[in-house]
């Protein structure tokens, strides 16, 4: 089992990705994280979703997926070949701001994007691995709310949209 | 108001037309009276079949584009009517039958309501079909359905349903319809590459026991032609799956048999023996290949596939030629040597006897008292015509019919095959026959399957199709049943049927019956219904426990098929 990245170039119909899905839920696999955006053509969506499958599975669900009549493209890749980012918002009390906090921003070089009277919130773009350490760490400052997003990505490959379009 | 502003439910009539169907299979409901009262002036047109259930509908539609090689059309209302076609839907699906389905469904302002006879039916749909639509604007009507009947048709066929919503039906737009011809989201055509084609050949003219089988996507590419001209200069012995059956005459030299679990001895048993697998237009279903951990580990795979999806699914090929197989095989042909494999073709042969001295000669010309299913189909066999259509069910008469029955010609053989769908094969006969009244298309059916849509006899009294049912009664779910004496220790639970008389049955339906219970009558019978002018209905009591073999049990290897 390997963490794979599935992009899916899309036409943007509605069900689409109702019909991404079913791929996944059929075989009982689960999404680790999906996210979805309109890509730099207008109408034409990009998804991309996360896995932790074997290479003969992923392999597979590239292929169905990539059968549905409104998919354009399917492909996949390991973590080595996307950059990748995540974000996450962490909503941390006001009584809790002290100078080991502050530390624990700078050293993480978190941000601080929204102050009210009785809460902050600090976010944090990174992979999994970083978001989660701050997590960890934020648990012992009263963490109030945790979200994290899918991840966002692009390939390393120097493929474009239009290449499939044609 | 433009004198080409229509109704939407005329450009829904209109544009089935205009994709030059003939027939339409439906059943009328209130999201869909616009369409149904479209249909009023355009019978002159096209020609709408009432059945006496959605199932029927759609199951017929199937039948029809089975054996026509066309696009099926079938009509519902929503709700009940919908998901009534979902059965025949998922069918179609893994049968990759082409369909157009519409559905009618409640007013665009009332989706999402929970309306009367409102059921989300695109997304029920969505898994049993290789595409759907909601169309809530007339003008979207025309191009939805010009891209239903593409989709359908086109690259590996499968069901398409449109689900369209009564304001859309009722609301005026302009009547201007422009076929589809494509859109870049979906390719049919992938040419096939040719440094594959010469790897294939080399390893064809290598080997020394090579062997090909072939499925349904030789006769969905019609590549029938280009399959026999491969098989005559290759030499190579060649087995069909339950749906390629037809698309070489069997009495083809090459022609060993069938696979699967109730397939032939040889073409299973030789599977473990040769040393190149050439897989045309098939996707190695389970029942084909039993367990896949034994399934050919000593062969080196070709695979000729159109569909991206299915190569490498369930067998690893060594080389997989993607594309349409009329082409692959036509280059391939081109490129191997021609061969003669008479020691190995040998093997088939020497098989094939020891199969007939322990099965085939008890089925068809039987000592015991009792009838067998496989000399009923063997009757039917003397006195079929060469273009004779066979129909059939599900489960025991099913495999015996497919097994005894002597196809000869390309599209003649309709049956559920990857769903299993009981129920299929009455409707699926009257669907077949109506689109030629005069084809002998003979329905074989057991008195399980017959009882799931046994309405639909009375859709061919309406229609007078003349089609030839042949009910083969042993008073049990005999396939149930079998496992359950092999697997279940004759636990026969729930499998033994108290059935009506089915001959009074089919008489109060206009249709004329018969009863056989004697061999000595069988014969006649047959001759009899064959000559028939008119739907005919023949019951013959066979064997109440009989069981088919050869049989690959699950999870067992196809080298340990079993005949007996």
């Amino acid at each position: 089992m390997k963490r794979y990245t599935i992009f899916v170039i899309t036409e943007n119909f509605i069900g689409i990705l109702n019909r991404i899905t079913i791929i996944f839920t059929r075989r009982g696999i689960n999404i680790d994280a999906l996210t979805a955006s309109e890509s730099r053509i207008p109408g034409i969506h990009r998804v991309t979703i996360e896995v932790t499958v074997n290479e003969d599975t992923v392999i597979q669900l590239v292929n169905q997926i990539e059968k549905i009549i409104d998919v354009i493209k399917a492909f996949y890749h390991e973590d080595e070949g996307v950059v990748y980012q995540e974000i996450a918002l962490y909503k941390i009390p006001v009584s809790k701001l002290d100078g080991g906090l502050e530390k624990v921003i700078r050293q993480h070089n978190a941000k601080i994007i929204a102050a009210e009277p009785d809460f902050v919130v600090l976010e944090l773009t990174g992979h999994k691995e970083q978001t989660q350490e701050l997590l960890e760490i934020l648990k012992g400052y009263g963490l109030l709310e945790f979200a994290r997003s899918g991840r966002v990505a692009v390939a390393k490959r120097m493929l474009t949209i239009e290449s499939f379009i044609k | 108001m433009k004198d080409s502003m229509v109704r939407g439910a005329d450009i829904v009539v209109r544009s089935i037309i205009a994709e030059n169907a003939d027939i339409i299979f439906g059943y009328p409901g209130g999201a869909i009276m616009p369409v149904y009262d479209a249909l009023y002036d355009y019978h002159d047109q096209v020609r709408h079949v009432l059945t006496r259930h959605e199932q029927g509908a759609i199951h017929a539609a199937q039948g029809y584009a089975r054996v026509s090689g066309k696009v099926g059309v079938c009509i519902a209302t929503s709700g009940p009517g919908a998901t009534n076609l979902i059965t025949g839907l998922a069918d179609a699906q893994i049968d990759s039958t082409p369909l157009v389905c519409i559905t009618g469904q409640v007013a665009a302002h009332l989706l999402g309501t929970d309306a009367f006879q409102e059921t989300d039916v695109v997304g029920i749909s969505m898994p049993g079909t290789k595409w759907n639509i909601q169309v809530r604007r007339v003008e979207d009507i025309a191009p939805a359905i010009a891209r239903g009947f593409y989709i359908a048709r086109s690259g590996r066929p499968g069901p398409v349903l449109i689900d369209i919503t009564k304001n859309a039906q009722v609301d005026f737009g302009e009547w201007n319809y422009v076929p589809c011809m494509g859109f870049r989201s979906y390719k049919t055509h992938i040419p096939v590459d040719i440094s594959l084609i010469q790897q294939a050949a080399e390893l064809i003219n290598n080997a020394e026991r090579p062997y090909l089988l072939f499925g349904q996507g030789v006769v969905l590419g019609k590549a029938e032609t280009e399959l026999k001209f491969f098989l005559d200069k290759s030499g190579i012995p060649a087995a069909c799956t339950l749906l390629g059956s037809g698309a070489i005459p069997q009495d083809h030299p090459n022609y060993v048999g069938k696979l699967g679990m109730h397939g032939n001895y040889a073409p299973n048993l030789l599977t473990n023996q040769c040393d190149v697998l050439i897989a045309v237009g098939m996707r190695f279903d389970d029942r084909v290949t039993g367990d896949l951990k034994r399934y050919a580990k000593q062969a080196k795979v070709i695979h000729l596939e159109l569909d991206k999806a299915e190569v490498n699914k369930n067998v690893k090929a060594e080389v997989a030629v993607i594309g349409d197989c009329k082409e692959s095989l036509c280059m391939l042909t081109e490129a191997i040597r021609e061969k003669k494999h008479d020691s190995w073709m040998g093997k088939f042969r020497d098989l094939e006897q020891e199969e007939k001295a322990a099965v085939m000669q008890y089925d068809i010309t039987p000592t015991k008292v009792g009838l067998t299913m496989g000399e009923v189909i063997h009757q039917i066999n003397q006195y079929k015509a060469d273009d004779a259509v066979l129909v059939t069910d599900v489960g025991q008469h099913q495999m015996i019919a497919w097994r005894y029955f002597n196809y000869k010609k390309s599209r003649t053989q309709v049956t559920s095959g990857g769903l299993g769908t009981m129920g299929f094969a009455l409707p699926a006969a009257l669907g077949a026959q109506l689109h030629d009244y005069s084809r002998q298309v003979i329905c074989v059916v057991g008195d399980g399957g017959i009882q799931m849509t046994i309405q639909e006899l009375g859709t061919i009294m309406q229609t007078k199709a003349p089609v030839k049912i042949v009910l083969l009664n042993n008073n049990f779910l005999g396939m149930v049943r079998q496992w359950q004496q092999m697997f279940f220790d004759r636990r026969y639970s729930f499998t033994e049927l108290d059935n009506p008389d089915f001959i009074k049955i089919a008489e109060a339906y206009n249709i004329r019956a018969q009863k056989v219970t004697e061999r000595t009558d069988l014969k006649e019978a047959i001759e009899d219904m064959l000559i028939h002018d008119g739907p005919f209905f023949l019951e013959v009591v066979v064997e109440k426990e009989d069981n088919v073999f050869p049989m690959i049990a699950t999870g067992c290897s196809v080298e340990e098929v079993r005949l007996s």
